[in-house]
């Protein structure tokens, strides 16, 4: 059974958001970057973007192939985190230390409809 | 249709690897180690790959040669017994049906052929077979096909076989005893840009000689890294690199391959044209921008005009960069020509560079 970490919210494409107050941190789960392989390339978009929830949200790329990144939770773009555009691998070591955005949060309602660690568990489980 | 799987299938699943489809074929990707370290192991150390896919037919008879050589682009006639030659299947329109290395033996040939196409190219042989004195024999289910590739290749096969490796130089073969399996097909050449060898033998022994290798120090290369060591060593992946649509072997630059002058073959006529005519090459770029190019992308000049297509692409581990392989407009096929790459609609920059962009150190 996976173990993924308690205090995140999960979406349904492998995203993980924390949430601080409006501003929310999102990444990618473990599942999702093991599923991917080596990562190779990272692009997001800039901050002041304004994203919708299900709005893509960048581009990761392993050696083999290019995912989007969709946004669980809709904002407006504050940060990227620059560390993981230098070095996508750093998501291979670790994929909850290498958050990607972080959003100020257009509705914070939209948290609810994400799933906690337990059913997050279940669901990769399922995968 | 359900896939294939190679006699392998259960060691490469119990070994934590990733399988996928290809060409029809269920398939490792990758071990747990994953591509870039497998990529690494085998350009510093040997990668031991699981090629079983391929096919593999038996000619014989005393039109052999004849039947070959109307069906290939290359000339068997300039080989010798022990030794191999990559060649082509054409069609009428020159495009490449597959790519193939066939190996000479003193009383018949030995044609390997790619996984996904081998029923169809098997058939095609047949058909062209009958008006030859010939007996073809397919027996890719009864053959597996392990490769061990990189600079301890031959130190690793050296220990387990008595058959002196150094005479076997490349693209020539023998056949000998390796690990207690007689009668092995043990071939220096390789689609890594490594020094190497394919070894060809009976299915049923397929599990105790990846054991063996592994035993030995080889590590096993999931088709991930075989297709970023091939794309850095400059090789076509057919389907892809080369195929339908006007990807044939002259337009490649593979007319070392085409002998135009040999006899009658299948695609002579629109390869000679195709000659006169070259409409589009096949070059290795390096992505200078940010991003990767992968197949389908379109190439365009820096006035933004499409110029042609990438066949192939992906992140290269060894040179560290971003690189393809891609069909475009011959005015835009020389080494250090600009062109961009669109990436999800964005151009991104690219130069076209000599092939191959990796090559070992003799």
């Amino acid at each position: 059974m996976p173990n993924n970490p308690t205090d995140l919210k999960y979406s349904e494409s492998h995203e993980w958001v924390k949430v601080n107050g409006t501003e929310a941190t999102m990444g990618v789960t473990a599942y999702a970057v093991e599923h991917l392989g080596d990562m190779v390339y990272a692009e997001f978009p800039d901050a002041g973007t304004v994203l919708s929830a299900g709005d893509i949200a960048g581009t990761l790329e392993s050696v083999k192939a290019a995912a989007d990144l969709f946004t669980p939770v809709g904002g407006t773009v504050t940060a990227r985190n620059a560390a993981v555009i230098d070095d996508p691998a750093l998501l291979n070591k670790d994929a909850y230390g290498s958050w990607l955005l972080k959003l100020t949060l257009s509705d914070p309602s939209q948290l609810d409809k994400l799933m906690d660690a337990t059913t997050y568990d279940a669901y990769e489980a399922s995968q | 249709m359900a896939l294939k799987r190679t006699p392998l299938y259960d060691t490469h699943v119990r070994m934590g690897a990733r399988m996928v489809e290809f060409g029809g074929w269920e398939m490792p990707v990758q071990y747990p180690s994953g591509i870039i370290e497998e990529h690494r192991a085998t350009r510093n150390h040997a990668g031991l790959f699981d090629i079983s896919h391929m096919g593999e037919f038996i000619v014989r008879g005393p039109d052999a040669l004849k039947l070959l050589n109307y069906a290939t682009t290359n000339d068997l006639g300039r080989i010798e017994p022990w030794q191999a030659q990559y060649n082509f299947f054409a069609a009428e329109s020159g495009d490449v049906k597959d790519d193939t290395i066939i190996f000479r033996f003193p009383d018949y040939y030995y044609v390997v052929v790619n996984g996904g196409p081998t029923e169809g190219d098997y058939q095609w042989l047949e058909e062209l077979a009958k008006k030859y004195n010939v007996k073809l024999e397919n027996v890719s289910d009864a053959t597996a096909k392990i490769d061990i590739q990189g600079p301890e290749a031959e130190e690793i096969l050296q220990k387990l076989t008595a058959v002196d490796l150094k005479p076997v130089t490349f693209y020539h073969f023998t056949t000998g005893e390796v690990a207690g399996v007689t009668n092995v097909i043990i071939s220096r050449t390789g689609y890594t840009g490594e020094d190497g060898f394919e070894l060809f033998f009976p299915a049923e022994h397929a599990e105790h000689l990846w054991q063996t290798f592994i035993d030995a120090g080889a590590k096993p290369v999931g088709l991930g890294a075989r297709d970023t060591l091939r794309m850095e060593a400059g090789l076509p992946l057919s389907g892809a690199d080369l195929g339908d649509n006007g990807r044939d072997p002259v337009s490649a630059g593979f007319g070392w391959a085409v002998k135009l002058n040999k006899e009658d073959f299948v695609g002579k006529a629109a390869l000679q044209q195709i000659k006169e005519h070259i409409a589009r090459k096949w070059v290795n770029f390096e992505v200078t921008g940010r991003g990767v190019a992968r197949p389908h992308y379109p190439v365009t000049n820096t006035s933004g005009e499409v110029i042609g297509e990438v066949a192939s692409g992906t992140y290269a581990p060894t040179l560290d960069k971003n690189i393809g392989m891609a069909w475009v407009k011959p005015e835009y096929a020389a080494p250090g020509t600009e062109i961009n790459i669109l990436i999800r609609e964005k151009p991104v920059a690219a130069v076209v560079r000599p092939r191959p962009m990796y090559k070992r150190q003799a």
